[in-house]
């Protein structure tokens, strides 16, 4: 089937109205990018899902950030997009240039996590201490790291982690949003994965859950995909990203998670704690770990406020009384306006 | 050798280096004659520019930070129309820059001067703590010819938007080396002399003209459209991007819409010398990849359609485009 006969066949379509969820923000930012509403009837609506770590990361963990990177003989390595994120005492950015006549945090953006070896072998007497922010995509990262770091003898390496896995958060959604026909699931995440994670899924919800890469015609192949499953009264996983994405995902990343992580319970902001939904060091690499267990407090957010109700799909970023007119990329409040993966971010930079 | 805090002392160090470096590099009958300030012959209207250079690593696959401080400020007075005359330059150089490397630089930026025909009428070196960095401002000043009207708020419904060449490759190069990635992706970083020269030599009304340096071809497209009120559609399938830059891009999360860049730009034109325009550009080195990339209508705003027929509006760049992380 040719693409043009996809965009054909969903522009046309006239059955009943349907709320389909991109779980990945990197899928939301394709979206945009594409024009993809522009192109399908507006009975099948896509609504953003949680996929985007950095915005279902509590206030508490960045405040742990914080700390370490204000604490002498520590210097704290993050991914540029958590610079942004409010924090209960400033954004790691603000405490970077200094709060208040407070010394400044030393805190370096990375570019990749190994340049903590690098650091580590070249300053031994400092700690450096590992933001690790993600879901399985760059959770393997951080436990190949670890392993380096345990062969090479290094010991001056921390990591504090707020690494969460898909499923447990689907599941939540599924439980808690019945209004949801069916599912983009994240096709980066699939990679390490595979596909059948999504089978329990499907079958206990009677939902078509569709992995799809991240080109225009992915995208809408698997919105086709899930239009003709839910036209058939099915619900089942489909991959319509098999170039990258195979069966039983990739083993190796798989057995180095299994390796350095034990499952155990996660704050994500909207949705709460939910259980076996975060990564956490387990046996020799837990003596790595920074404090990374029970970092559940958020912050208060404005009562206008909706991130989680952004998060968890139950209304459009435009929707929230704050977007464009209190929050936006510049001053943000909810993390989900912070990230360039975060749907509010997207919406303001599309829409505005 | 390295700089250390003596070669910022304004004695027996500090003139030395000038006589060593700068002198033998940047020698011409202006900064020769070691005044307090130059006394320059300009006549009609003239065009200022000022710009920093702060890049890292100042080495670069393409070009050096030499090269690019040069190449800035002599693009920004060209997009008004100006013939680039004389640079100023001021060193902020931290303690322990390795004095061949700062050698090479300085001598990198001479050759580029006589390239984009400037010459550098005066200069100022400070010696800062640190760790070996060094930041370059450069000031520019060029004579605008008589009957040339280019402005970012000339653009009229009708006009074409045409790209000088594949946008992205100094943003992906300079990422490429932080990231320690190894690929062919060479800085774009020139001076355009050559395609501004050729347009006018083709004696096309030049309405607009931009370098798409910081920020990238969204942003710039944006405060055109501000600028001259009017609405701007460019066409995805149109911006050119080589195809290694693009995967490079894809992979970080990168658009190459929003990537900068260091010689190329835009020009607007009247539709009816569109086609003497493009061939102008593609006639010369710096614009072979030349393509027409959009145009201003009536209203506001700025859009794109994208590649499946779609029309989407896109917004200046937000934060710094650094990679993802997910």
């Amino acid at each position: 089937m040719e693409i043009k006969d996809i965009i054909q066949y969903l522009s046309e379509y006239d059955g009943k109205p349907l709320k389909l969820m991109e779980v990945c923000g990197t899928h939301t930012a394709a979206i945009f990018k594409n024009g993809i509403r522009e192109l399908i009837s507006p009975k099948i609506k896509l609504i953003s899902g949680p996929g985007c770590p950095v915005c279902v990361t509590p206030t508490a963990f960045i405040d742990k950030c914080v700390e370490y990177a204000k604490a002498t003989g520590c210097e704290l390595l993050t991914f540029g997009d958590m610079m942004k994120v409010p924090g209960t005492g400033g954004s790691l950015s603000e405490n970077k240039a200094g709060i208040d006549g407070e010394n400044r945090a030393d805190i370096t953006i990375m570019y990749s996590p190994f340049e903590a070896i690098e650091k580590a072998k070249a300053q031994p007497d400092k700690t450096f201490v590992v933001a690790a922010v993600g879901f399985e995509t760059t959770a393997p990262t951080y436990a190949l790291l670890l392993k380096q770091a345990k062969q090479e003898g290094i010991t001056n390496i921390k990591l504090v982690t707020a690494l969460k896995t898909a499923i447990p958060a689907l599941n939540w959604i599924c439980e808690n949003q019945e209004d949801i026909d069916g599912f983009i699931c994240p096709g980066h995440v699939s990679v390490i994965t595979g596909v059948h994670v999504y089978d329990d899924l499907a079958a206990k919800f009677k939902k078509p859950f569709v992995v799809a890469g991240f080109e225009a015609e992915h995208i809408l192949a698997a919105i086709y995909r899930i239009v003709k499953q839910i036209e058939a009264g099915e619900g089942k996983t489909e991959n319509m990203y098999k170039n990258a994405v195979r069966e039983n995902g990739n083993p190796k990343a798989l057995e180095v998670l299994e390796e350095v992580y034990e499952e155990g319970p996660a704050m994500w902001r909207g949705l709460g704690i939910i259980e076996g939904s975060g990564l956490y060091l387990k046996g020799e690499y837990a003596a790595y770990d920074g404090g990374s267990h029970a970092l559940y407090e958020d912050m208060e957010l404005p009562k206008a406020c909706r991130c989680g109700d952004v998060i968890t799909g139950r209304i459009n970023p435009d929707e929230c009384p704050m977007f464009g007119q209190h929050c936006t990329p510049m001053n943000p409040f909810g993390p989900c306006m912070v990230s360039s993966e975060g749907s509010c971010g997207i919406w303001y930079r599309n829409k505005f | 050798m390295k700089i250390t805090m003596a070669h910022g002392s304004g004695g027996k160090s500090s003139a030395q280096l000038m006589s060593e470096i700068f002198g033998k590099h940047f020698n011409n009958e202006v900064l020769s004659k070691m005044e307090d300030a130059a006394v320059l012959n300009v006549g009609g209207k003239i065009a200022c520019s000022t710009d920093s250079f702060v890049v890292t690593p100042l080495q670069f696959n393409g070009g050096d930070i030499g090269k690019l401080c040069v190449c800035g400020t002599v693009n920004d007075l060209l997009m008004m129309g100006a013939v680039p005359k004389y640079l100023t330059c001021g060193f902020i150089m931290e303690e322990g820059l390795d004095v061949d490397l700062l050698d090479k630089l300085v001598e990198s930026m001479a050759k580029q001067a006589r390239e984009a025909g400037v010459i550098i009428v005066a200069g100022d070196t400070k010696v800062v703590e640190g760790d070996g960095g060094l930041y370059i401002n450069t000031t520019g000043i060029g004579e605008i010819p008589e009957g040339r009207d280019v402005s970012s708020s000339n653009c009229k419904d009708g006009d074409v938007i045409i790209c000088s060449g594949n946008l992205g490759d100094h943003h992906a190069c300079i990422l490429s080396h932080r990231m320690e990635i190894e690929n062919n992706i060479k800085s774009d970083c020139a001076a355009l002399n050559d395609i501004v020269d050729g347009l006018f030599a083709a004696g096309i009304n030049v309405k607009t003209m931009r370098d798409v340096t910081r920020g990238g071809l969204g942003t710039v497209i944006n405060e055109i459209s501000e600028s001259s009120g009017v609405r701007i559609e460019l066409d995805e399938e149109g911006i050119p991007v080589d195809p290694e830059v693009k995967g490079f891009a894809d992979i970080l999360g990168l658009d190459p819409l929003y990537m900068g860049n260091e010689g190329k730009m835009i020009a607007v034109v009247p539709a009816d010398q569109a086609d003497a325009a493009l061939a102008a550009m593609r006639n010369t080195e710096h614009g072979r990849n030349a393509a027409v990339i959009g145009r201003v209508k009536e209203g506001e705003g700025a859009f794109i359609r994208t590649r499946l027929g779609a029309t989407r509006r896109f917004d200046v760049l937000y934060g710094e485009g650094l990679p993802r992380i997910c």
